[in-house]
């Protein structure tokens, strides 16, 4: 089986699109129970004003935010399909049009130090994963770098354990306060090295909110940790309140018996994101 | 609570009898400007140059907002994280500007200097772009083109909702706020 290059950039581009401009149903659900549980008069008048955001985006097809983000795309290519041509340069393409056509904010310079916009928010930051099968799903998830600015990571010692995890997140978190537009999501990736820790916090963001871990183990810690973070009072958009975070996700990957790497990844309310999987075509 | 109705440019004494917390409604002209903006301003400052608009009054907003799509006059346009201003921010209230727009909190020195120059800094609500795009019925770029999303913009806007998070007497609505739902 064979997939063309145009066909991945044509996908891309769409989902650069609808991405920015409809809030996921299960994110939007999520924000509607925090507007009722918010013990906050302020905190509930911000969740109400966030709700008819991403209603006025979805309806007049809008950015839900002007931070259309840096393209963080994951694809999952099945190793039975071939890509005909680069796949790299095909997600690029299909970022520029996006962005291009679907009048989303072109947010990336071309090198930290001499910030230069390259003009049509390329490139993307690619995460490649091979699987069984002849298809390839692709995920676009848009990130704001407000609430990818506040994210951190510790290379903890192992006695510090579900106590250093829990303080080290929620240390994050309140260092962070009304910067990364909360109520937020925060994404935790425990254990394997220091970048798979990252990469394992950034995956967390996508997995559909009110889905507990499979792992017992990082379940117990989603509960603890959602709760002393809704402890601190940060609240919607920090003007104080009982939700700071709707949902808290653990993801984790064995580790060295000498290392507990954690990473925290915040994505703001508007967590963005959306995907599609691809067919491929007989040779 | 009735919101506090805001005309541009403002006094002293508009900004001075603010307080953390008021709910306002802000109509009439304000600048867009960001971090390449602010560099750019302030070293223009430093230069003894004329800005180019006069800051005397007016209300800075930090938001890099989208390109207008066809039929409208701005894209979404939420708040960015005003900490990147910190630095910035003291020369330009020196230099007239009574109050600045944004989200998040702001250093000790950004404090210090609205309260000497009774200025304001008021909170939009972060990732709130299409609903903060509907008060703004004008735009037009006023400077630095070159930027793109950065470039300064002239915004007329009308009734565009703002909270005032830290006031010209130093209170902080997130430290308020936050200190009254803490349970640890």
């Amino acid at each position: 089986m064979r997939i063309k290059a145009e066909k991945i950039s044509a996908a891309v581009a769409q989902l650069c699109i609808e991405a920015n401009r409809v809030l996921p149903e299960d994110v939007y659900t999520a924000l509607a129970k925090a507007a009722e549980t918010e013990e906050s008069p302020v905190g509930r008048q911000m969740l109400s004003s966030i709700l008819e955001n991403a209603r006025i985006a979805r309806t007049e097809q809008m950015p839900i935010c002007q931070d259309t983000g840096m393209a963080v795309v994951f694809v999952e290519l099945g190793q039975e399909l071939r890509v005909e041509g680069d796949l790299y340069e095909a997600i690029n393409a299909g970022v520029a049009k996006g962005y291009t056509e679907g009048y989303l904010r072109k947010s990336v310079v071309r090198h930290p130090l001499d910030r230069v916009n390259t003009g049509d928010n390329t490139p993307a930051v690619v995460h490649l994963r091979l699987v069984p099968g002849n298809k390839m799903k692709i995920t676009v998830a848009p990130k704001g770098f407000g609430s990818e600015n506040m994210g951190g990571i510790a290379m903890l010692k192992p006695a510090q354990g579900r106590k250093g995890v829990v303080d080290f997140v929620t240390s994050v978190v309140e260092a962070a306060g009304a910067n990364p537009c909360p109520p937020i999501i925060v994404g935790v990736g425990l254990g394997g090295t220091m970048e798979y820790a990252t990469f394992l916090a950034k995956r967390a963001l996508l997995r559909e909110v009110g889905t507990p871990a499979a792992n017992p183990l990082d379940r117990e810690l989603e509960l603890e940790i959602s709760g002393e973070i809704n402890k601190l009072g940060i609240g919607p958009q920090g003007f104080g309140g009982t939700v700071t975070a709707f949902a808290v996700h653990v993801e984790s990957y064995p580790t060295h018996i000498a290392g507990l790497p954690v990473a925290v990844n915040i994505n703001c309310h508007a967590a963005r994101h959306k995907d599609i999987v691809l067919e491929g075509e007989e040779e | 609570m009735e919101p506090i109705r805001l005309q541009t440019p403002l006094t002293v004494a508009d900004t001075a009898a603010l307080r953390a917390g008021q709910t306002c409604l802000i109509s009439g002209i304000i600048y867009t400007a960001r971090d390449s903006a602010h560099k750019r301003l302030v070293e223009m400052l430093e230069k003894g140059e004329e800005l180019p608009f006069a800051p005397r009054g007016q209300l800075i907003y930090y938001v890099g907002p989208c390109p207008a799509p066809p039929g409208r006059v701005i894209g979404s346009a939420g708040p960015t994280t005003s900490t990147r201003m910190d630095v910035y921010t003291p020369a330009m209230l020196a230099a007239g500007v009574r109050g600045v727009i944004g989200k998040g909190d702001r250093s000790q020195e950004v404090v210090q200097a609205l309260m000497q120059h009774k200025a304001v800094y008021f909170g939009a609500i972060g990732g709130a772009g299409a609903l903060i795009a509907k008060s703004i019925v004008q735009a037009e770029v006023v400077a630095f083109p070159d930027l793109g999303p950065e470039a300064v913009h002239r915004l007329q806007v009308k009734e565009m909702p703002a909270i005032v998070i830290i006031d010209s007497l130093g209170q902080n609505f997130y430290t308020l706020g936050r200190a009254e739902y803490s349970k640890r």
